[in-house]
């Protein structure tokens, strides 16, 4: 890959925010998408992070986030997100945002004329594309695509659930409109988990068929033209309680690759995506889930050779950029948990105050 | 009924209550407030230091302390004898 | 010395878990008047609480809707869906744009009549119409749009009965993927009963069929859906020009178009999730478009749009009776309007701002109304700046479906003023008093001898 900034005398610098820094057990990609960023030679960069919850550990790392604010939840809406914004755009002449979380892509979507008129770049997909991938409507996306995807059903009421056991079949893998997935295995477990769905995260919720395999995760790159400028597939090596991986490991093969590229030739997608694939023992990949952003194990791309938040960077600023060639098969993450020591003042300041 | 002696207060409003870890925030009149319980000023006093110093009837500040205080009585801030 | 501005000392608890839902960030927009009138100013004037309209938005949100469908399709007609807001005041604005009346009643019938609107130009809808009321519909010549058997075949009897050649349409459901079905008005698409109505009504030599009829939800969020109903309409009337030769001069596709209103239970607000009304209408006329017809063959669109045009024209002004500390701590904030006044309250939240300056501290707060009732909450949970007693609050986005839901419970309805173009406030509906609501009370005469003393 060529690019003119490669000289360290001329190192770029930009002020980039990002979300999703709740580096906690089941963590957002934000720490990991600014390390990426931070080891990039090209340029020379301060961090900027955007925060929810003042406990989000990526706040208090001081080596990697420059300042933090806290920003409005997504249910504010994007006229208080926008006024947010424009506050912190005055104290630090923001380049670029990249959101990290699924509930708030949709407001930084519908936002990014805005943003852009104020100077501020992202790289996202459009509307269309996000909603495409939405959990209700993967199967149908499937299907015009001719995708592999399990078959699902929307539930509306808890007595649809029997009807679409019948169809689907036991195990079943219940799904919340935005996140949590519960298998179940009688009509009983299938009951409590859609009630308990139902109460975090609304109707419908989504009763889907259970694929038995191997869990495969690809973490694309795409241009927005269908151009596929990174993949990076990774097999979960050991997986926690709550389904994350605990260590994975980059493999090589070519049907993934392949599988990458058609979803970025159907769907034109633009900016970080990952696909949760489940391959069963006959070889068959089906597409589980379509993530519409950088997965938080998006740092070993990095360590593999396709720095994907990096070049997401170029990218969002208007560089041309080829697609990556290689990347190191069998580079392996182990994901650890570290206890800093924080002073009361600092989350005092950042939960008050809402910047530190 | 006085304000915690141990509970550290900081210019910028801050509350800190070493006994359970909790922190808090007060907007400047509440600091103002805090500031008076700790120097055992009389809820009396307090009235009428404030509704000399802000725009603000008597009777009204009245009922307004009367809340502010509950609340530092359910936060457990306050000694109870 | 001056003294310093007041505001109540508040203490707040730093959160370590996920309720700092809202933070300290958000825009907290005051105001202080509507087109130029200020809040202060009408409350004086005409008490509080007070429903205020905005003619200027009304116009404006009617003008831009046939903007809308005008660019997209020849032929257009709005229909206003009385029962949305049926002040005469309002209908009358809708009737001087162009709008025909939509009702659903008898008493919305003679309201619509009431208003000068020509027969010919009322959509009679619902599944309820009496006898006298077909009867005076047909000999109006308005259109008749059948929801049951029952009801067509008491409008053949009636026909013939007073030698009358109704104008009707069939109301019909159908699946358009969406949920909950309305598969309980009018005759269902899927087995066949559409069909057999349209049959039946075609051998019948006194009925004339002139249109198709749906309505598929209400507040709906998917456009998509309509675009289903609008190609299951055409394929009827397709199939009624291919099997019985005959011309259907309209599709009239209903209302359900959302407001920007927040449901309940919604993740994102409705100003940003709330498809526009252009969406609507590419994908209405876009399915019609496509399906094929000549373009001298284009049946006339109907649209019954009520909410979004009149929602966001409607303000309800209120004020503070009284601040509580509730049990658990939490604040609360007594209000002189409650469900009864702000009826779509059971299923909105709403955006609701301080009409004064209130400092750059909020609170969050429960609204309750003045009922002596435990269901009578506005708002569950919202940031407000301080208040105090006698502050007042202005509720956005009450135009539809209060001045017609509202209850007259323990108390009277409030003054409804109409702003105009110029920005004068006239009162459209005065506000109740005792002796209008027992207006219509008797007292049998053993009751009426003085309680003794």
């Amino acid at each position: 890959m060529k690019t003119e900034t490669t000289n360290t005398s001329t190192r770029r610098k930009l002020v980039i925010a990002v979300t999703g820094l709740n580096a906690i057990d089941s963590p957002g990609p934000g720490v990991a998408v600014l390390r990426a960023i931070r080891e990039c030679p090209d340029f020379d960069v301060r961090i900027i992070g955007l925060s929810y919850e003042p406990l989000e550990p990526g706040i208090y790392m001081h080596d990697l986030v420059d300042k933090a604010y806290q920003i409005p939840y997504p249910p504010a809406g994007t006229e208080n997100l926008l006024h947010r914004l424009k506050y912190i755009h005055e104290q630090e002449k923001i380049d670029l945002i990249i959101p990290n979380f699924d509930a708030e892509l949709f407001s930084f979507i519908k936002l990014s004329d805005d943003l852009n008129n104020m100077g501020i770049h992202t790289f996202l997909p459009d509307l269309g594309q996000f909603e495409a991938r939405h959990k209700t409507m993967l199967f149908k996306f499937g299907k015009k695509h001719k995708f592999l995807i399990p078959e699902d059903r929307l539930i509306h009421q808890i007595s649809d659930l029997t009807k679409a056991a019948d169809e689907l079949d036991y195990p079943l893998v219940i799904k919340g409109k935005y996140y949590d997935a519960i298998i179940v295995n009688s009509k009983d477990d299938a009951q409590k988990a859609f009630l308990q769905l139902q109460a975090k995260w609304g109707l419908p919720i989504i009763a889907q068929q259970f694929i038995k395999g191997t869990e495969i995760n690809i973490a694309i790159l795409g241009d927005g033209k269908g151009n596929a400028i990174s993949i990076i597939p990774m097999r979960k090596l050991f997986i926690t309680d709550k389904g994350k991986a605990w260590a994975g490991i980059t493999i090589e093969e070519s049907s993934f690759i392949d599988l990458a590229h058609q979803f970025i030739t159907a769907t034109k997608w633009r900016g970080g995506c990952e696909l949760e694939v489940m391959q069963t023992n006959d070889g068959k990949a089906y597409i589980m889930e379509v993530n519409p952003r950088f997965p938080a194990w998006i740092y070993l791309t990095a360590a593999a050779g396709q720095n994907q938040p990096a070049t997401l960077v170029k990218m969002a600023l208007g560089e041309k950029v080829e697609p990556f060639k290689d990347y190191v098969a069998g580079k392996m993450f182990i994901r650890y948990s570290w206890d800093m020591i924080v002073e009361v003042g600092e989350f005092q300041k950042i939960s008050g105050m809402g910047e530190l | 009924m006085r304000f915690k002696r141990n509970i550290a207060t900081s210019e910028a409003g801050f509350i800190f209550n070493p006994a359970s870890g909790d922190s808090f925030s007060s907007n400047p009149i509440g600091s103002e407030i805090l500031t008076q319980l700790k120097e055992d000023k009389s809820r009396q006093e307090i009235i009428e230091v404030i509704a000399s110093r802000y725009d603000v009837e008597k009777n009204q500040f009245e009922r307004d302390l009367e809340d502010f205080m509950s609340q530092l009585r359910d936060y457990n801030l306050l000694d109870e004898n | 010395m001056e003294k310093l501005k007041y505001e109540r000392p508040i203490i707040k608890k730093l959160n370590t878990g996920f309720s700092n839902k809202f933070g300290s960030q958000l825009k907290n927009e005051v105001v202080t008047h509507l087109e130029g009138v200020g809040v202060k100013e009408l409350i004086r004037q005409y008490g509080s609480p007070l429903f205020v309209i905005s003619e200027k938005q009304i116009r404006r949100n009617y003008q831009h809707a046939v903007r809308v469908f005008k660019t997209r399709y020849p032929k257009i007609q709005f229909a206003w869906s009385y029962k949305t807001n049926y002040l005469n005041a309002v209908c009358k604005i809708f009737h001087q744009e162009g709008s025909w009346a939509e009702v659903v009643s008898g008493f919305e019938y003679e309201k619509a009549l009431g208003n000068g609107v020509p027969g010919n130009k009322i959509i009679f809808n619902g599944p309820d119409k009496t006898d006298e009321q077909l009867v005076k519909a047909a000999r109006n010549n308005s259109l008749i749009h059948i929801d049951h058997f029952d009801e067509l075949y008491s409008l053949i009897k009636l026909s013939e009965e007073f030698q009358l050649k109704p104008r009707v349409a069939i109301r019909v459901n159908m699946d358009t993927g969406i949920y909950p079905k309305w598969d309980r008005f009018g005759f269902n698409y899927e087995n066949g009963q559409a069909w057999n109505a349209i049959t039946r009504i075609i051998n019948c030599e006194n009925l004339n069929l002139v249109g198709l009829h749906c309505h598929i939800g209400t507040f709906m969020l998917e456009t998509g859906a309509y675009a289903i109903a609008a190609v299951k309409l055409c394929d009827l009337l397709r199939n009624i020009k291919e099997k019985h030769n005959k011309t259907i001069q309209y599709l009239d596709m209903g209302g359900g178009f959302p407001s920007s209103n927040t449901l309940k239970g919604s993740y994102l607000p409705g100003v940003d999730t709330v498809p526009t009304i252009d969406q609507f209408a590419d994908a209405i006329t876009g399915a019609i478009l496509d399906f094929g017809f000549r373009q001298d063959e284009l049946p006339l669109l109907i649209l019954e749009t009520g909410r979004a045009l009149i929602d966001d024209a409607g303000f309800l002004l209120g004020t503070v009776l009284a601040n509580k500390r509730l049990s658990d701590g939490r604040r609360s904030t007594i209000l002189d309007f409650g469900v009864n006044t702000l009826f779509t309250s059971f299923w909105y939240d709403f955006k609701i701002s301080p009409a004064q300056d209130g400092g750059q501290y909020t609170e969050e707060t429960v609204l309750y109304g003045p009922l002596c009732m435990n269901i009578d909450i506005i708002s569950e949970n919202i940031t407000l700046p301080l208040l105090q007693k006698g502050d007042h609050l202005v509720v956005h986005r009450v135009g539809a479906y209060n001045m017609t839901q509202w209850m007259q419970f323990i108390t009277l309805r409030p003054n409804v003023v109409l702003l105009d173009q110029e920005g004068h406030s006239h009162l459209i509906r005065k506000a109740e008093t005792l002796d209008y609501i027992e207006s219509a009370e008797q007292i049998p005469a053993y009751l009426k001898k003085d309680t003794p003393s």
